[in-house]
């Protein structure tokens, strides 16, 4: 295999050696993948980053991942097959990269929908057990064991749990929320190293298409504001008159409880909770939420918790900083204009 | 004429007994658990593959040969593989662990589904495992991954929509991914876990719990199927996430935007 003098290199250092699996969309590295190498970097030993997909993405996204703070190396594999990312697809490449002498003693990456379906899948290949969606990590080097937290039950409690030596490889997904990204570095520039594809014939699975949400509005998993609608908000056109000038106002991001895009208020990907996304930005603003515990679930590491409802017996009271009991169709306007007029 | 399928479609549905998701859940004062003496019910998502294998059902007919429903865990699981007998699966396979046995991890748990899959080729094999993209118990999602894996067959996880085409033994299957839906096309055998939106499960009505009762359970033990179910990490602990308290109430709109100024937040610049 072609990479084995660049990671012989390192093989002789003590300590942790992570594999970061960075994600990209047309070269952009995911910020959830930014996240993950903060985390990686926290195991504290080398850190290398793997970037997957078709060539010019890859070329971009090697740019940008090569002054990263935090990387001690750069591993990169393209081919056509990768254009779109299918698990089956570049499962086998991971097996390659952390196969018999490999290097590496843990691999990362971001809680995001493609990782969460590739990490488990590469992790039964090699007999290892995964740990998913980690808000903390620590790696003792002298019992070579990791100790993750993550929370369990919705988030309605934190398990402590260690991975112990016996685990030759420790997979985990980072909570994106729980670690700040990294960032570039000046004058940074880690060695890359261009691995070969593996071609994988008559895949079992073929992408036929992506239907993305467009939107320009802040990325709800990374906005610094988000305003949520519930079912209060009575059909989709009153969603968005009500929901969109107050996002506009205050340059947030726009989400939703279950029962709002189960109702086909807005689209399904705008969904916050404990199987939608998970959200901790500086203001939440819930209007019309009861704050369901699955909801809580994706929203209560929020810094400021704002709520509107009617119901001044609502679950959302409990968790809100600041609550507001009224009805959202004079509320909402009302705070809109006095927002636009300061 | 009618056309005679090329192959009749044998399913399998794992299913989970969870806390109830209604339940506020309370961690143990000596922090090595939550208490389980609670309401227990099938994972939510679990439901979802058990209705979307009947629906298949309905919409192929006989091209669907059986369902069969399969749960590892403790004597009180049983209750579970019942009401999915009562949705409509044919037959149970209750793999019964211990009360006090720690919970199986995903590993043990897709190696004790894959060594059941391995039994069933005899009966003519299992060609679609649906299951739940995630228990909200332990929230790990990862089962049908490393099932998949451990099968190397295809996978289609969070899925909002699947389409089987028996005679050319393919899916098509919606999925949900960040920032929108993504579409793929699948070889059986194959592994779908379910997202929220792919059905609306049904109530189990009285005379189909009463057949329900009537339908064969097959009841196996860890060592029937040669895996060991032991957790491979080690849980420490389980804590309770720190407390947010409520800020209390304001009156009024002004009240509101005088709160907002005071944590710096400010509206943008149109």
């Amino acid at each position: 295999m072609s990479c084995k003098p660049l990671l012989r290199h390192y093989a002789t250092a003590p300590g942790p050696h992570a594999l970061v699996f960075l994600e990209h969309r047309g070269g952009v590295i995911d910020s959830g993948s930014l996240s993950a190498l903060t985390a990686a970097q926290q195991l504290g030993g080398q850190v290398s980053g793997l970037v997957v997909g078709a060539a010019e993405e890859v070329q971009a996204a090697v740019q940008s991942a090569k002054k990263l703070s935090g990387l001690s190396s750069l591993l990169h594999a393209s081919s056509p097959q990768y254009a779109a990312p299918i698990t089956e697809i570049i499962s086998p490449l991971l097996e390659r990269v952390l196969s018999n002498d490999s290097p590496f003693t843990h691999v990362v990456s971001a809680h995001s929908s493609f990782a969460k379906s590739l990490l488990p899948r590469v992790a039964a290949k090699l007999d290892a057990p995964a740990v998913s969606d980690i808000t903390s990590v620590e790696h003792d080097a002298s019992s070579n064991s990791t100790t993750f937290t993550r929370p369990i039950y919705a988030g309605n409690a934190i398990a402590t749990v260690r991975a112990p030596q016996s685990i030759p490889i420790k997979f985990f997904t980072v909570r994106s929320t729980a670690f700040s990204a990294a960032v570039p570095q000046d004058g940074a520039q880690v060695e890359d190293k261009a691995l070969d594809p593996v071609d994988v014939a008559d895949p079992p699975t073929q992408h036929v298409k992506t239907d993305l949400t467009k939107s320009d509005r802040p990325e709800l998993g990374v906005a610094s504001r988000v305003v949520s609608g519930g079912r209060a908000l009575k059909n989709a056109e009153t969603f968005k008159s009500t929901m969109e000038p107050l996002a506009d106002v205050l340059g947030a991001a726009i989400g939703a409880s279950r029962a709002a895009v189960d109702a086909g208020y807005c689209d399904n990907s705008l969904q916050v909770g404990q199987t939608g996304k998970v959200v901790a930005p500086e203001l939440y603003m819930a209007v019309g939420i009861s704050g369901a515990i699955q909801h809580l679930a994706g929203m209560k590491d929020s810094k400021l918790i704002v709520a509107i409802n009617k119901d001044p017996e609502a679950p959302i009271f409990q968790v809100a900083d600041v609550g507001l009991v009224a009805d959202l169709y004079e509320a909402v306007p009302q705070l809109v204009e006095k927002l636009k007029a300061q | 004429m009618r056309p005679s399928a090329v192959r009749l479609l044998n399913i399998l549905v794992p299913v989970k007994r969870t806390v109830d998701y209604a339940v506020k859940i309370r961690v143990n004062p000596d922090q090595k658990g939550i208490d389980l003496n609670v309401k227990h019910s099938m994972n939510p998502f679990d439901e979802i593959a058990v209705e979307e294998a009947v629906r298949l059902r309905e919409r192929l007919k006989d091209e669907v040969k059986s369902i069969k429903v399969v749960t590892i865990g403790p004597p009180k699981s049983a209750e579970t593989l019942r009401t999915a007998l009562a949705m409509g699966a044919d037959a149970g396979i209750h793999v019964e662990v211990p009360e006090s046995a720690p919970a199986p991890e995903p590993l043990g748990v897709a190696k004790a589904l894959r060594a059941i899959i391995e039994r069933e080729k005899e009966k003519g094999g299992i060609d679609l495992v649906i299951m739940g993209k995630q228990a909200i118990d332990d929230d790990a999602g990862q089962t049908g991954q490393i099932l998949a894996g451990l099968m190397d067959w295809a996978q289609a996880t969070f899925a909002s929509k699947i389409v089987v085409d028996v005679a050319k033994k393919e899916a098509n299957v919606t999925r949900e991914v960040d920032g929108g839906l993504e579409e793929v096309r699948c070889r059986l055998p194959l592994v779908v876990t379910t997202d929220l939106r792919l059905n609306e499960p049904r109530y189990a009505s009285l005379p189909n719990i009463m057949k329900a009762k009537k339908k064969p359970i097959e009841k196996l033990t860890p060592s029937d199927l040669n895996v060991d179910l032991t957790p491979r990490l080690e849980t420490l602990k389980v804590t309770e996430p720190p407390k947010r308290v409520g800020g209390g109430k304001v009156e009024s709109v002004d009240e509101l935007i005088a709160k907002l100024k005071e944590a710096g937040i400010t509206p943008v610049k149109a």
